[in-house]
């Protein structure tokens, strides 16, 4: 059977059920001991497995598998959780991610996984791992047979608990095993040992550190059984949790019928979530279809071409004067900018695809680092244009990576310093006004003003009798300056002395802007601007000698006539007063070479335009008047011409150019 | 399909006037003709780029294509086409004298070009056909449509500048 057809199915479900176990991996982390969320790693891990294994991608079946039966071991509490699985799980997430990244470039997602497998089975079978288990945390590895799990459902239908005693001696304690015997006795009074871990012959020979575990039955009640163990001398802690039946059940369902796994784990799921009242959500089913945005770039052509014979239709109407026809227009004009509205919304989308793969890249790098990083990721929801948040992801990256490797200083360092040792990262994201706004704030070590200005006096950047006259703003710039970076050790995370600036060309060229904030000691916020769509730009429409031009409003401060006496010259250059500044006057005519003649009008019409602090009286012939306009390429074939960013259809069918100001403004 | 075995390979290729000559690219490489329409110029691009159309919401280049075979340009008429080609993932416009035909030519009546035929080079052109009484040029859209040589081109000025 030809599987091609349901590969686009296939990588947008992996990459969903990938991204679901990361975030799930990440809550796991934190709450080690709360099953619900291993049943959903479970759940993703398995449905992943199915889907592979149709496509017949089998090192991906097979590494979820192995995930697989960690996770359900965990589940029956046979394994607990440690950093330690946390970690090869991360692994096989990783590699996992990788293998459906090479199906999607067409490969076969073939991957050399041995490693981790065997990783995965060491920790299934409980080798290795287990006794990590008791030195790391105390907690307890039980395993329980088939016959001891029938022992504990018999029981418990006679009215006893079951529970997991971890018992901690003194480390004082000279005769282990007579403690051990003592626990033993008072135990045996009350209820009955099931199991044991170390078994009891080892802890007999005393071997063992100092704790072990016991899983018992009694009718007492847990406080009720704590208090008499307590009572044996030389014990120091006694832990008593009750065991949860219906996992060890579960396991016992599974082994002898793996075909319904599926169904048996979402309704077990179920009632888990109902008894504990869990925080764990379903997904809400938003009825929803994927689309491939080329259609929606489609349907967007084809709304302008509407658009476009709306304004001749309208043209028509007001020449003829027909009320009934001159009604339908209007009307169709008000559906048409809601259809446009609708449209424009079509094509957002939340933020959160963006930064969801954050969390990780933080923890990992801060592992690498030796670094105690906590990442905040704030406005997640937050919603930006399809074409934006593709292009957004790298320099995020690179921003945040900065953040942990130049701005979190290392825990001892931080401690020197009066702070808590955990480094604190904030990603937001919010709306205001036309733009959206993406911060990424440290609480780390902040930016040295004197080293910025030694490392761009050593790199040639600036020269040293500027940089003593520079301001704060202007030296943070610097940052962003090519051939530059500031961490005194070369790491392969950052400082490559490439990066800033391609951050902020990258940023630029989806028209937003990137600015820099801190306070030495306290940390630093970096700040990007970016437009709500890139689509649809505000403009002023100008002309210069026959042609018309569309200048961004973003860029415009203000449109002036001067008289042409107000025009002065210096240097060989002419120049106005604007408003106290002397401003450079380029005319449009001449710097776009724009046949016709130059005419030498007593009044000259002139548009500032600004770039960062820098500004340009641009001198057109006349002012065409405000307009939203549907942004276009002017394709690759006519790439990076001087000052043209794109161009835009007008409502008479013919072809505007939009004028870049950066290129204008020298 | 058995009526494909029994006849030679052969291409179908769209024909069209420039000067004198005639010219023919693939008609897989032709996206649509168009007559001639109003186009945007774009300042600061080299001369044998018209500028921009709006060919049905898509803003499309166009070149002359006699002045991008540096020969003298001509007065645009009513039989000025535009022929819309894709080459190089590039979809471009291209103003030709004329264009009115589709012909058959069979793969073996292809010849190499010789070095100069109608004033252009032959590294632009993929060879040529002699039909009966008519002599067709085949271009090569790749060469031709060459971003690399604007950006080329650019820097040569800019430099003279």
């Amino acid at each position: 059977m030809d599987m091609n057809q349901y590969l686009d199915v296939f990588v947008e479900e992996s990459k969903e059920h990938l991204q679901a176990i990361n975030d799930h991996m990440l809550r796991l982390e934190n709450e080690p001991n709360e099953k619900s969320i291993v049943n959903e790693i479970f759940r993703s891990a398995h449905t992943l497995k199915g889907m592979s294994a149709t496509m017949g991608y089998e090192d991906l079946a097979n590494l979820t598998h192995k995930m697989e039966n960690v996770l359900d071991a965990v589940r029956q509490d046979q394994i607990s959780v440690t950093p330690n699985i946390i970690d090869v799980l991360f692994d096989s997430i990783d590699h996992l991610e990788a293998m459906v990244e090479s199906i999607i470039e067409g490969g076969d997602g073939k991957r050399d996984v041995s490693h981790t497998v065997q990783t995965l089975d060491l920790i299934e079978n409980g080798e290795s791992v287990s006794d990590q288990v008791r030195a790391d945390s105390g907690d307890n590895g039980i395993q329980l047979d088939e016959f001891q799990k029938s022992v504990i459902q018999e029981s418990m239908e006679q009215g006893f608990h079951p529970y997991s005693v971890t018992i901690a001696l003194d480390p004082n304690c000279i005769l282990k095993a007579a403690r051990v015997y003592m626990v033993f006795e008072v135990i045996e009074q009350v209820g009955e040992v099931i199991h044991s871990t170390p078994s009891v012959n080892e802890l007999e020979e005393e071997k063992f550190d100092l704790d072990f575990t016991v899983t018992l039955l009694s009718k007492l009640q847990s406080d009720e059984l704590i208090a008499r163990i307590k009572k044996v001398s030389e014990v120091n802690k006694v832990v008593a949790r009750p065991l949860n039946i219906e996992t060890i059940n579960e396991g016992k369902v599974e082994a002898a019928a793996t075909v319904e796994e599926q169904s048996n784990i979402s309704t077990n799921t179920e009632t888990k979530d109902n008894e504990k009242g869990t925080s764990s959500k379903q997904t809400v089913n938003n009825k929803t279809i994927r689309v491939n945005i080329q259609r929606l770039d489609q349907l967007m052509n084809l709304f302008e071409e509407l658009v476009i014979d709306r304004g001749r239709l309208e043209t028509i109407a007001s020449e003829l004067k027909h009320p009934g026809l001159v009604d339908t227009v209007e009307h169709m004009t008000r559906l048409s900018s809601d259809l446009q509205d609708t449209l424009l919304t079509m094509r957002m989308v939340p933020i959160d695809q963006v930064f969801n793969r954050f969390p990780r890249m933080i923890r990992s790098l801060a592992k690498d680092l030796g670094k105690k990083v906590n990442l905040i990721v704030l406005g997640g929801e937050t919603e930006l244009d399809r074409t934006v948040i593709d292009e957004i992801g790298d320099p995020l990256v690179h921003l945040l990576r900065n953040s942990v490797d130049h701005g979190i200083e290392l825990p001892e360092k931080r401690e020197a310093n009066q702070k808590v040792c955990e480094g604190k990262i904030t990603l937001a994201a919010y709306h205001s006004g036309n733009h959206v706004y993406i911060e990424i704030e440290d609480d780390g070590g902040g930016i040295d003003r004197e080293k910025i200005l030694q490392k761009a006096v050593d790199n040639k950047i600036v020269d040293a009798s500027t940089a003593a006259d520079m301001d704060d703003h202007d030296v943070y710039q610097l940052l962003f300056a090519s051939g530059f970076s500031t961490a005194e050790i070369v790491s392969d995370i950052s400082g490559r002395g490439v990066g800033l600036d391609v951050v902020k060309s990258k940023i630029e060229s989806l028209g937003g802007k990137i600015t820099v904030t801190s306070i030495l000691g306290q940390g630093s916020k970096f700040s990007i601007q970016l437009p709500l769509t890139m689509s649809i730009l505000s403009v002023m429409l100008v002309t210069a000698g026959e042609e018309t031009y569309a200048l961004p409003l973003s860029n415009i401060v203000e449109s002036v006539i001067l008289t042409k006496e107000e025009i002065m010259k210096a240097h060989q250059q002419q120049v106005i007063d604007f408003r106290g500044k002397v401003v450079p006057l380029v005319s449009l005519q001449n710097v776009l070479h724009i046949p016709g003649e130059r005419l030498a009008d007593e009044y000259v019409s002139v548009v500032v335009v600004k770039k960062g602090d820098k500004m340009a009286a641009l001198k057109v012939d006349s002012f065409i008047g405000q307009q939203e306009i549907v942004l276009k390429p002017l394709g690759d074939y006519l790439s990076n011409v001087f000052a043209i960013s794109g161009a835009t259809i007008l409502g008479n069918g013919q072809v505007a150019l939009i004028l870049d100001c950066n290129d204008l403004i020298r | 399909m058995s009526e494909m075995k029994t006849k030679k390979r052969e291409m179908k290729v769209i024909v069209f006037q420039l000067l004198d000559e005639e010219y023919g690219v693939d008609i897989h490489q032709v996206k649509s003709i168009e007559r001639n329409q109003d186009i945007t110029r774009v300042p600061r691009t080299p001369s044998f780029v018209k500028g921009v159309i709006n060919l049905r919401g898509v803003v499309t280049p166009v070149i002359d294509l006699r002045s991008r075979f540096e020969l003298p340009e001509a007065v645009h008429t009513e039989e000025t086409r535009i022929v819309i080609v894709n080459a190089n993932d590039l979809e471009v416009g291209m103003i030709v004298d004329a264009a009115n035909d589709v012909i058959d030519v069979p793969d073996d009546s292809v010849e190499p070009a010789p070095e100069v035929v109608g004033g252009i080079d032959a590294e632009y052109l993929d060879g040529v056909v002699k039909l009966d009484r008519r002599l067709l040029i085949l271009l090569n859209l790749e060469k031709v449509l060459n971003p690399d040589e604007i950006i080329e081109l650019r820097k040569m000025k800019e430099t003279k500048e």
